[in-house]
C-alpha cells in the first residue's frame, strides 16, 4: 500500500499563463499543506508551461510537475486528460483539488473514475477534521437549498473547488521551488473527440462576469418584447444583461444570458432582478453579488430573503418612473 | 439494424416545489421525501429523452431508458415511455443510501449497460437537481472506455458518428467522435415533448424490466462507498429586506431609484 502524501493542485493556462482559478486552487492548497505539513504541488500540462510554472511558485506552490508538448493545446481535449492523470498517478498525493471550470468539471469526475477515488464537487470551504485527519468539504446541494459536508473515503481525496471562493495569495517573486517538466510521449489517437467548427454566436457584448452591474429578468416580464425595458436600463447603467433559465428555455433570450447553477456565476455590486422568483438554481448564480434589489410581484418570492432593497409589484408600473428618475439622477 | 440508444433517467424530489416545504432530516443525514409533493423526473434527463426521440423521428431506433433508485413512482419513471420510448429497465435497490456518491452509481450504471450490452449511443442529462454533481454520466463513460461529449444542445448522427453542438463561453462548439459514445444533454436543447395519448396507452401496457444491484455484475468492492456525507443542513436565509412603498407603484419605482442613489449604489 504506497504511501500518499502532498497536497496536489489541477492547474489551468490560457495563453501561457496560470489562469486566476488556478492561483485560488494554490492559495486554498497553501492552508491545507500549512497545516499538514505537507508539500504543495501542481500540475501543469500544456504546449508551453515556463511562464506558468514559474508564476505557480510564486503564488504559492512548492513545486511544480509539468508536461510540455505541443499537442497538448487544447484544455477539452482527451491527451490534456491524458497527461494530468499521469501526473496524479506519479505524484500519488493524499488530496488533488481541481477548480469547477468548464474544463475542469469535465477532467475531474474523469481523472476520479480513473483513479477509483470520489470526488466532492463545487466546494466553498475545506478543512481537515483533527479527529480523522481527513479532508472534510463543504458544498451546496439541491441547488443551494441545503448544504452537505462531506468526506472522502479512498486517497487520494478529491475536491473540485468553487470559481472566486478563495483569494489568491500576494504574487511573491521571492519564493522559491521545484519546477520538474517532462515532455512525456503522447499517443495522438487518444484524442477521438474533435474539434470541427466554432460558430460565433451573437454578440455577447460586455461579459456578465466582469460587469459591476447587472439587471435580469425572469418569468414575471412575461415575454421576450419585456426584456426592452430592462436593456434601456442597462444601457444607462453601463450594466450587464441577465436572465434567469426559465425564459432561455422559453426562447425569450439566447443561453449566454443565463444566470444560475448550470448558467453564468456573477458577483457584481449591484444585481437588480426583475420577475425573478429567486429559486435556489438562480442565486446559486448570483450570491455572490454585494447588494441585490429586487421587483417581483409576489411579495412572498425568496428573492426578498435575498434582497437589501425590494419593490412590491407590477415591474411594467414600476420600471418607467424608475428609470426615468434615473435617467435625471445620473445626467 | 435499429440504432440503438439507452438514456439514463432519476427520479428526484421536484425542485420548483415550495422552498418552505424543503427540509433535511439531520439525524439521518439526508432530504426529507416532501409527503405532498410528487416526485419528478430529473429535469435535464428529459432533454436527454428528448434528444434520443428526435434521432428515432429521423432513422429508426431503439431506444431503453435506464434508472437507478431506491423506490420508484411509476407513472413518474414510465414518462419516457408515454414520450415515445420503447423500454424501461429498472434497477432499484432500498439500501441503495442517497446518491451523493457518483462514482458508486456509475459502477451500478456502467453495469446496467454492459448487461443490457453496450448500444450505439448513450444519452444524460448533464446533472440531478439534487446532488448536483454532474459527475454520474462522465464516470460511466470511463468505466465503459468511450468518448464523452458533454451539455449538448444539438445532436445529429452520422455514418458512426455523432455530431454535437455545444455552447460555450467562446461560441458554439461543434464537436464530433465515433460512435459508440456517450453524450450528456443539456436545456439549450430546447423543451421536451409532452406524452401523447397513444404513448400514454402503450406505456400503461408495458411492464418495466426491473433488477436488484446483485442482479448485475459489480465487485463488491466497487459498491463500497467513495464519498460520506458527515453534515447535511438548511442555510439560515438573509431576510433583511428593506421594502420600497409609495402612493403607487410608479412612486415606488421612483423611491427606489432615489434610494440606490442614496446609498451610492449607482
Amino acid at each position: 500500500m504506497s504511501h500518499h502524501t502532498g497536497i496536489l493542485v489541477l492547474g489551468e493556462i490560457h495563453e501561457n499563463s496560470l489562469t486566476t482559478p488556478s492561483k485560488e486552487l494554490l492559495a486554498a492548497g497553501r492552508g491545507l499543506a500549512d497545516g499538514l505539513g505537507y508539500l504543495l504541488s501542481i500540475g501543469i500540462v500544456g504546449r508551453d508551461v515556463k511562464q506558468a510554472s514559474q508564476d505557480a511558485i510564486c503564488y504559492g506552490a512548492d513545486q511544480v510537475l509539468a508536461i510540455e508538448n505541443p499537442a497538448l493545446e487544447n484544455p477539452q481535449a482527451d491527451l490534456q486528460l491524458e497527461a494530468l492523470t499521469r501526473i496524479c498517478q506519479r505524484s500519488n498525493p493524499d488530496i488533488i483539488l481541481l477548480a469547477r471550470t468548464t474544463a475542469g468539471r469535465d477532467l475531474g469526475p474523469r481523472i476520479a473514475a480513473r483513479l477509483n477515488v470520489g470526488l466532492a464537487q463545487d466546494c466553498l470551504h475545506l478543512r481537515i477534521d483533527p479527529a480523522l485527519k481527513r479532508l472534510i468539504a463543504r458544498r451546496p446541494v439541491y441547488g443551494g437549498n441545503a448544504i452537505a459536508e462531506v468526506t472522502c473515503t479512498q486517497t487520494p481525496q478529491m475536491v473540485s473547488i468553487r470559481p472566486k471562493v478563495y483569494e489568491p495569495l500576494e504574487y511573491d517573486p521571492s519564493r522559491t521551488g521545484e519546477i520538474l517538466t517532462d515532455s512525456v510521449d503522447l499517443d495522438p489517437s487518444i484524442d477521438v473527440v474533435k474539434l470541427v467548427e466554432v460558430i460565433q454566436d451573437e454578440k455577447e457584448g460586455a461579459r456578465l462576469e466582469d460587469s459591476r452591474v447587472v439587471i435580469a429578468g425572469g418569468r414575471g416580464l412575461g415575454s421576450s418584447e419585456s426584456f426592452k425595458h430592462l436593456e434601456i436600463i442597462a444601457q444607462l447603467l453601463t450594466a450587464g444583461l441577465g436572465a434567469s433559465r426559465a425564459v432561455v428555455d422559453a426562447g425569450w433570450v439566447p443561453p449566454h444570458m443565463q444566470i444560475g447553477l448550470t448558467g453564468k456565476t456573477i458577483s457584481p455590486d449591484l444585481y437588480i432582478a426583475v420577475g425573478i422568483s429567486g429559486a435556489s438554481q438562480h442565486m446559486a448564480g448570483c450570491s455572490g453579488a454585494k447588494t441585490i434589489v429586487a421587483i417581483n410581484k409576489d411579495q412572498n418570492a425568496n428573492i426578498f430573503n435575498e434582497s437589501l432593497y425590494g419593490v412590491v409589484g407590477d415591474w411594467e408600473k414600476i420600471l418607467p418612473s424608475f428609470t426615468e428618475t434615473l435617467r435625471e439622477l445620473l445626467e | 439494424m435499429p440504432f440503438r440508444i439507452i438514456v439514463l433517467v432519476k427520479q428526484v424530489i421536484d425542485p420548483e416545489m415550495p422552498i418552505s416545504a424543503f427540509q433535511v432530516d439531520e439525524g439521518l443525514q439526508d432530504v426529507v421525501t416532501p409527503p405532498h409533493v410528487p416526485p419528478v423526473l430529473n429535469g435535464f434527463d428529459e432533454n436527454a429523452v428528448e434528444a434520443a426521440l428526435r434521432i428515432k423521428d429521423r432513422q429508426e431506433a431503439e431506444i431503453t431508458v435506464v434508472s437507478l433508485g431506491q423506490s420508484f413512482a411509476l407513472d413518474v419513471i414510465k414518462k419516457p415511455l408515454s414520450m415515445g420510448c420503447d423500454n424501461l429497465v429498472l434497477v432499484e435497490d432500498p439500501s441503495l443510501s442517497n446518491t451523493i456518491d457518483s462514482t458508486l452509481t456509475a459502477s451500478l450504471l456502467a453495469s446496467t449497460v454492459r448487461k443490457l450490452g453496450i448500444p450505439d449511443l448513450i444519452l444524460c442529462g448533464r446533472q440531478a437537481s439534487d446532488w448536483d454533481n454532474a459527475q454520474v454520466p462522465l464516470m460511466i463513460a470511463e468505466f465503459l472506455n468511450l468518448p464523452c461529449i458533454t451539455v449538448a444542445k444539438h445532436l445529429e448522427v452520422a455514418e458512426n458518428l455523432i455530431v454535437v453542438q455545444k455552447h460555450t463561453p467562446e461560441g458554439t462548439y461543434v464537436l464530433e467522435c465515433p460512435l459508440p459514445a456517450l453524450v450528456t444533454v443539456s436545456n439549450e436543447l430546447g423543451q421536451p415533448r409532452y406524452p401523447t395519448l397513444r404513448g400514454i396507452m402503450a406505456a400503461t401496457r408495458k411492464q418495466p424490466t426491473t433488477w436488484m444491484t446483485n442482479d448485475l455484475d459489480v465487485a463488491s468492492s466497487d459498491l463500497e462507498p467513495r464519498l460520506k456525507i458527515t453534515d447535511l443542513y438548511v442555510p439560515s436565509t438573509g431576510g433583511d429586506c428593506q421594502f420600497i412603498t409609495g402612493e403607487n407603484e410608479a412612486e415606488a419605482g421612483r423611491l427606489l431609484a432615489l434610494k440606490l442613489r442614496e446609498a451610492k449604489l449607482l
